[in-house]
This record gives structure tokens, sequence and C-alpha cells, in this order.
């Protein structure tokens, strides 16, 4: 990365504390996002007053039943002016093109400091079994009758497919949860830390057969902002930028709804629902996979993990499996670290964004379990109904 | 390996709500009737009912009535639902050999979830839910 013309850069990340579900209340979502924005705002070596943009995800909702608001924010803040306030369509899929989002603004001259924030709090309810909870509406009344009462129940109608159709095990499902509960062990913040074997992977309750407790992410709470600037500027801010190289969203039909909706053609129900957006990030990267270091792939459940493996082309269609289990994505010895930071199955669950503050951690160099030499990191976001999202974010020089 | 039957939820329980594109099925079922709306230009299916169809845009629609005979694409096996810890289900993606393209979530009922399997072959049973409806649900056939 040399010309700084026409690039943006990541320039602060800040979180709160993580906790466990329900666990952040008293605080109000408010006040979990604004300490986010502040840490975020420290951390870039900017006042919370310089703040001119907000490019949210998931409608800037927090989580199902609460939402975040810019006026609500300049209001506590004491942000004077913005001229950029937008958000990406439905929910978490959108998490890494969130900073598309925000680039856009940025370039288009609306916006100079975008700030993307996401917080969560399940005091109220828990995303685990959230469908069950949501009034009946003329589609869902397709979907809710079955008992398919959350995210995880849906996705593991998919993980059977791609078992049955490509020989996949539940082993590799194993592999991912138990290589990320390591990359969680030595992180302070992380909520699940201690080692997992084999052994109580084939122990834990089955929740949604295939999928078992551990095939599940967390259910936490909290907050985390990330600060995006035009790289020129990043450059004069406090810390090292980290270059936006790339971001995409969206999807084709054959995705849709995805498993909300369970009419995708065979080739592409036991999938990611990622390949076209992958194809289309790595096209405007000018990389490929082989050119990746380090992958923060969102991780609500395992087997989504395998098959955006698959997406992002770093093992073939129906490869993921055998991929996993030869422990290609493993921090120490594999050929693609994945979640380094122990993702959403065992650091904390903030709806994708823990992965881009890993991936800006990772670009700076300051990663607790730092890639060595890592010049890419690949930041996702989904698998979910349309739109979702992925980022490649790069090292300055 | 499981020795439970595989039930639905308790109908009582069960809400659903219509609208003007969907209503149709739902009448249907509460006539134990299975049908799937059909393009009335292009003969293309869909579910779940939606204005229009995806490849052509035509409004027009056929209500098809189809013989109840399924195939499992895909399934879970659910253990438990919010107040209902010891619930086992079998919730399913099924396959509708005369609406080809178009598929169904339902459950798989009366069944040792050990035994079910991607190409089971299904038949449609219809049970009473909230406010006088019927859902549609399958058993092996």
């Amino acid at each position: 990365m040399t010309g700084a013309s026409g690039q943006v850069a990541i320039a602060g990340v800040g979180a709160t504390p993580y906790y466990r579900r329900g666990e952040s209340y008293p605080q109000t979502i408010t006040e979990l996002a604004g300490q986010a924005i502040l840490a975020a705002c420290e951390d870039a070596g900017i006042s919370v007053t310089q703040i001119d943009g907000f490019a949210y995800y998931s409608g800037a909702g927090a989580g199902y039943g609460q939402s975040m608001d810019t006026a609500e924010f300049m209001e506590t803040l004491g942000i004077p002016e913005v001229t950029f306030s937008a958000s990406l369509t439905s929910g978490g899929g959108g998490s890494a093109g969130s900073i598309g989002l925000a680039r856009a603004a940025i370039l288009a001259g609306d916006a100079t400091y975008v700030v993307t924030v996401m917080a969560l709090q399940q005091a109220r309810q828990r995303l685990g079994t959230v469908f069950a909870a949501v009034p009946p509406n003329p589609l869902n009344s397709f979907l809710q009758p079955s008992g398919l009462s959350g995210p995880g129940h849906l996705m593991s109608v998919l993980a059977r497919r791609h078992m049955h159709l490509y020989g996949t095990r539940r082993e590799a499902f194993a592999e991912i949860a138990i290589s990320q509960r390591k990359n969680a062990a030595n992180r302070p913040k992380a909520l699940k830390r201690t080692p997992i074997t084999l052994d109580d992977y084939f122990s834990a309750r089955m929740i949604a057969e295939p999928l078992c407790l551990l095939d599940f992410c967390l259910e936490t709470d909290g907050a985390v902002a990330v600060i995006t600037t035009s790289l020129e500027r990043a450059r004069d801010l406090k810390q090292r930028p980290v270059p936006v190289v790339a971001a995409a969203h969206g999807g084709t039909r054959e995705w849709g709804r995805a498993f909300a909706w369970m009419g995708m053609p065979d080739e592409m129900f036991a999938s990611s629902g990622h390949a076209p957006v992958a194809k289309k990030l790595y096209q405007r990267a000018g990389v490929g996979p082989a050119d990746i270091d380090v992958a923060l792939l969102y991780d609500h459940f395992s087997a989504m993990v395998l098959m955006q493996l698959e997406d992002y082309g770093f093992c073939a269609k129906g490869e993921g499996g055998p991929f996993v289990e030869s422990g290609a994505i493993r921090y120490e010895g594999g050929s693609i670290p994945l979640n380094t930071h122990g993702g959403q199955l065992s650091e904390a669950y903030i709806i994708g964004m823990t992965h881009v503050k890993e991936g800006v951690e990772q670009m700076r160099g300051t990663a607790i379990n730092q890639v060595k030499d890592a010049e890419l990191a690949l930041v996702t976001g989904g698998p979910a109904a349309l739109p979702v999202s992925g980022l490649i974010l790069g090292r300055d020089s | 390996m499981s020795e439970k039957l595989a039930v639905a939820l308790p109908g009582d329980q069960v809400h659903i709500t219509t609208s003007p594109a969907t209503e149709p099925f739902w009448l249907a079922a509460r006539d134990s009737r299975l049908v799937a709306p059909r393009c009335g230009n292009c003969g293309h299916f869909r579910l779940p009912p939606t204005p229009f169809c995806p490849q052509c845009q035509s409004t027009e629609v056929d209500w098809v009535q189809l013989s109840g005979q399924a195939t499992v694409y895909s399934f879970a096996v659910v253990h438990g639902f919010p107040g209902l810890p010891d619930i086992t289900l079998v919730p399913v993606v099924v396959d509708l050999p005369d609406a080809p393209g178009a598929r169904l979530v339902s459950n798989v009922i009366d069944v040792d979830p050990a035994e079910v399997y991607i190409g089971m072959p299904l038949e449609v049973t219809f049970s009473p839910i909230a406010d006088g409806w019927q859902l549609p649900l399958f058993r092996a056939g």
C-alpha cells in the first residue's frame, strides 16, 4: 500500500467488556454503544465530536427488538453535526459490509469520520430461540410452526444436507469448535477459555441434530465500534492505519432469504451463500484465497464456517470437512489461521463486529494471537438472509 | 437410538397470519387439502406464496391441488422448545413431486427420529392449530 489517494482505512476500534447473556443490564444499549464509540475514538486519537457519519448494518438494529439511533447518540455524546447516516438492510450478514458503507460515504465526500457500531443486550429476549418469540406474519407462518426456534435450528438443516451430499462428519464441526476455543484460551476478554476435547464435543447436548451445544455461538452482551476515515487522514492519527482493500455485500436470488426460506437450489442449499460476494471481493481486491493470511469468518454456527471456507475458495466445494479435519485452520501449524480471536463460538458474539476488530489488530500487528507477517485479513458477515458481506483489510506500508 | 416419537408443537400454541397472497393455502389446509401456487402465465411453482412470479413477474396464480406426497430434502432433530423442554421435533424441508421447485417446511410426526432419512417418502396429514386453522404435517408415506 503506497498511494493514499482514493483509499480509506480503519483508524480506530473500541469495545466494551463482553458479558454473558443479560449481564450487561442495567446498562442500556445506548450506554454500551456509546462506550464502544468513545473507546474507538480514544484508540484513533480523535474527539467524538469529530464523528460526522454513521454506517450501520442490520437496519441499525441492536440484536432483535432493540435499535440504535444516530440522533440519540448525537444528543448524549455531544456530536455536533452528521452528514451521513445510513444502514445496510437485513441482519448480521452486513457486519463486514458496513465498513464498505462507511467507505462509500468517505469516497463520496459525504463524511470524514464514520463510525460503525453494534451493541447487543439479551436481557429481555435471547437470540438463541428468537423465532419462537417473534409474532407470526404471513411469511414466517410457513416456518415458525415447525419449531425451528432459532437461527442454529434453521442452519442445522443446511448442515445435514452438506453431510448428506459430501460425507462431511461431525468431527469437522468439532475441529472448528476446538481450534477456536484454543485461540480464546489466552484472551482476557474471552468468555469461554477452557479448552475442549473431541470427547467434550461428542458428549455435548444435542440442540438441533446434527448440531450440538458446542456448534452454537455464545449468547452474549456488549458493543464494538469502528472508525473509518480516508487513508490520508488515518496516517496522521494515533494508530497505524488499516487500509480497506476491498468490501462487498449482497448475494444472489438463489440464496435470498436463505434458511428462512429453504427454497435454495441444491447447489446453493448446502452453502454459506457467500460465493457470489467472495468472487466480487477477490476481483475488487485483485487477490485470491491463497493471498489471505488470516480468515475471520462469521461463526454463529460451526458448520457455516466450514461452508464459508469452501465459498471463499480455501478448499473445493464439498471438501470443507477433510480440509478442516487436516488441521488447516489452526493458529499453530494451519495454512489459513481461522478466527484467531476465538470468534463468536468462544470469545463473544457481537453480531460479527469482533471479527472486524480482530482483523484490524492483525493488520496493525498487535493481535494477541498475531499471525506472523500477515498482510491481508479476510472478514465476513453472515451467512444470513441477504445481504451477506466480506471485507479484505491490508497492512499500511 | 432414540425412543421418543417425534411430535408437532401443541396446536393451541401455533399461530399463523395470512396475507392475500398466502390465504388460499391456509383456506385449503383448513379443508385438509394441500395446494401450491402455480404461475398462471409460465407455470412456475413457488412457496411460500408471494405476490409475483419470480420467473416472469406475473401476478396470475392457479392454486393446484397436490397429491400430498412428499420426500425429505433435509431435516433436523430438535430437542426442546421454549416452555416445552422435553419435546422432540423433526422439522423437515420437503420436496413436493407434483409442485417441482417448491419446498415446504413442516414436521415429520409419529416417527422415531432415528428412522428419518433424506429421500424418505412422506404423506401429508392435517392437524388443528389456533384460531380454527389447520397445519399440514407429514407422516412416513
